[in-house]
């Protein structure tokens, strides 16, 4: 009996994997086909999720839903998190489905590996959802640009902003994979440079439920500061269960290096008030912002995050460089991308690199409190508004060898 | 890979801490695999809509607050209720015409359920999850001297713990468990003597189903309530059901505390660990003790 469950519990597990949301749905033959390859069902689909393939088909209507006289398509996928899924999928999309741009990339591991896919294909990606500064850094690649943010300007803006405000000494929780070393090393490069030290880190798991252990070993440390190197559902549970273990009360101060409108939403602002964050985009930043955001919150019944702007931006400034180069070409593509600033209500004072980053001002924020919102949604106010070139800059320089010196 | 061994052994007071803090996470692992080994034990039912179960337990909890006002205290029983109803309903609609056939087909129905069920809150309420706050009672924490213990966290372990021992009783101890003992060895000759299977067999489903909804209610204020909440556990729970040993209720309780512990202690010592160690348990046990640690061999 026992090992006959023993015998079914893998075919379970493999039938739940294989329940791939692959479906690409009718085609038409002839068509300029973008693809949406996100997190649709786990820890990070409300940053992302279904909400970036909304943001991309308004993009794609807003731009008249054709380009080079073919009809534009968007087809989308869940990723699940796991690199071999998402690598497979993209090498499907190039090279059977007709896909000439993948985007959103949500999870590190994800965009680094279909990157890879990308460059032996020579087909562009357009990062949004990824953090990781490796993508344009010892892994970038010439026809692939990261759009709404990065590790390096996360650090730049909320790391520099709680050294500054004296927390000079950290401990990190570090979710254990590309993303989570990514934001650690880059925070500690600009902890270091501020003149403060780093004490410890622990790496957790993605996808952790319980994260009191590690909140312990974090007050144990003394730290002034426990930096929060993760995102999504476990930036939320380490945040909530902080506060049930009287971290804050106890004199430390989180900072979390990575939050989403997303994550404070869910949170509550009684939970999340105080926390600073670093964003490319809130929308609640001006009447375009706003006007846009209503359309959005209209199909989903949310505000907007930064990778779901941003998915709208980049799917945006690639039908304009695909229609103004004339050409599906990728290098073309990217040559245009690059030759003009990337300047709209998402992105603003951009321009691209030629180690892939787009650079452009940031914005450091404070979650309000519960007296100072007037509505649901109403959750930040600004303390900073964070230059590009200051935001994206490496305080150790770039590995790139496009770039390096 | 060992770069554990580079951490000096914390301090005791440190490690009593962590020890603590696992012990509350068996006691979930407990609460759960409880449920989960009663319908395996009593029904024969490899019941992998538990971990949706837990998470409506949790949603309820919400849906109870959020709509009428009604708080943690009346949550704790009318949510095991109101899922245990859900479960009662899908065992006469579904599950009683799987009745006799391969395991396989009850696993099957049960996981296709946790998917429908799991992707229509998804679909409903995103995937970041819901606040659910900690009663007014509850709020606050002890300072121990070695940690800080939130009071939510003690109610945890001392109601779970309740919880456990008692079901252990029921079952073994009284002369209803001896009939649903009864009913799992020989279901015709039991019915021979005037009691009812068909909905003893009902009723038990119920009961298990209710147990994983008041872990997800005492679950509600640690982890946001989530629609992914159940999907995360309920592999670890399996895991620690076929350590103790499929349907048995003490092996159940036991392993889901001790695996706990080992948990909490792999989260210190090797962190990068700690959501694989109680598989690499699971496949040490099956080698060894095929039956598992409290398992009888069929």
């Amino acid at each position: 009996m026992n090992g006959r469950f023993a015998a079914v519990l893998p075919a379970a597990l493999l039938a739940a994997a294989l329940l791939v949301a692959g479906g690409a749905g009718a085609q038409s033959p002839d068509a300029v086909r973008i693809g949406v390859l996100a997190d649709m069902s786990s820890l990070y689909a409300d940053l992302g999720g279904p909400g970036s393939t909304v943001a991309v088909q308004m993009a794609v209507d807003d731009f008249g839903g054709s380009v080079l006289g073919k009809k534009i398509e968007v087809v989308s996928a869940d990723h699940q998190n796991k690199p071999d899924v998402a690598s497979s999928i993209a090498r499907q999309w190039f090279d059977e489905k007709g896909v000439q741009m993948i985007t959103d990339l949500t999870t590190s591991s994800v965009a680094l590996a279909v990157q890879e896919v990308a460059r032996a294909d020579n087909k562009v990606i357009l990062v949004n959802g990824a953090a990781s500064s490796d993508l344009t850094g010892k892994a970038c690649a010439p026809t692939s640009v990261h759009w709404t943010y990065d590790t390096v300007s996360l650090a730049n803006g909320t790391g520099a902003a709680v050294v500054k405000a004296g927390g000079d000494s950290w401990f990190f929780i570090t979710a254990d994979y590309a993303f989570g070393h990514a934001l650690e090393r880059d925070t500690t490069a600009v902890v270091e440079a501020n003149g403060g030290k780093v004490l410890g880190a622990v790496n957790v798991p993605l996808n952790t439920a319980d994260f009191s252990s590690f909140l312990l070993q974090a007050q144990q440390s003394k730290a002034k500061i426990i930096g929060l190197a993760n995102a999504g559902g476990d930036a939320i549970n380490s945040i909530k269960q902080a506060a049930e273990f009287g971290i804050v009360a106890g004199g430390q101060k989180l900072a979390g290096l990575l939050v989403f409108v997303s994550d404070v939403h869910s949170l509550g602002l009684q939970t999340a008030q105080g926390l600073q964050l670093t964003e490319a985009f809130y929308w609640d930043q001006d009447d375009k912002t706003r006007a846009w955001s209503k359309r959005f919150f209209d199909k989903t019944h949310k505000e907007p995050t930064m990778v779901q702007a941003g998915n709208y931006s980049a799917t945006m400034h690639y039908l304009e460089a695909v229609k103004a180069a004339g050409s599906l070409d990728s290098a073309a593509v990217i040559k245009e991308l690059k030759s003009k600033p990337i300047d709209d209500f998402i992105i603003r004072n951009g321009h691209i690199h030629d180690d892939g980053s787009l650079v452009h001002d940031m914005y450091l924020y404070e979650v309000k409190k519960p007296t100072e919102s007037t509505a649901e949604w109403d959750l930040y106010k600004l303390i900073a508004t964070i230059p590009g070139d200051q935001a994206f800059k490496r305080p150790r320089g770039n590995e790139c060898p496009a770039v390096k010196g | 890979m060992f770069s554990w061994l580079h951490i000096a052994m914390p301090p005791a007071p440190a490690l009593f801490a962590q020890l603590l803090v696992g012990l509350i996470n068996g006691s979930f692992y407990a609460l759960l695999s409880l449920g989960l080994a009663i319908i395996f034990g009593l029904l024969n039912i490899i019941n992998f809509a538990h971990g949706a179960q837990y998470m409506m337990g949790a949603f309820c909890a919400w849906f109870l607050l959020d709509w009428w006002g009604i708080g943690y205290w009346p949550a704790l029983v009318i949510a095991p209720f109101a899922v245990g109803a859900v479960g009662i309903a899908i065992e006469r609609l579904l599950l009683r015409r799987l009745a006799g056939l391969d395991h396989l087909y009850g696993l099957l129905l049960t996981f296709g359920l946790a998917l429908v069920i799991e992707g229509l809150f998804r679909q409903r309420y995103g995937s970041s999850g819901l606040p659910y706050t900690i009663p007014a009672e509850l709020i606050g924490g002890k300072n121990l001297g070695f940690m800080f213990l939130p009071v939510y966290r003690g109610w945890v372990v001392v109601f779970s713990l309740t919880v456990c021992l008692a079901t252990w009783f029921v079952i073994e101890r009284t002369r209803l468990g001896a009939l649903l003992r009864a009913a799992t060895e020989n279901a015709t000759l039991v019915q021979a003597f005037g009691i009812d299977v068909p909905r003893l067999v009902t009723l038990t489903y119920g009961a298990g189903v209710a147990l994983a909804a008041l872990a997800g209610v005492l679950a509600a204020p640690i982890y946001q309530v989530s629609p992914l909440m159940g999907a995360n556990i309920i592999i670890v729970v399996f895991a620690v059901v076929v350590i103790g040993g499929m349907g048995s209720i003490l092996g159940a309780i036991v392993s889901g505390f001790a695996l706990g512990l080992i948990e909490g202690l792999t989260k210190v010592f090797y962190p990068e660990a700690s959501n694989t160690i109680i598989f690499v348990i699971m496949a040490l046990v099956l080698l060894v003790k095929p039956a598992g640690l409290f398992g009888r061999a069929a």
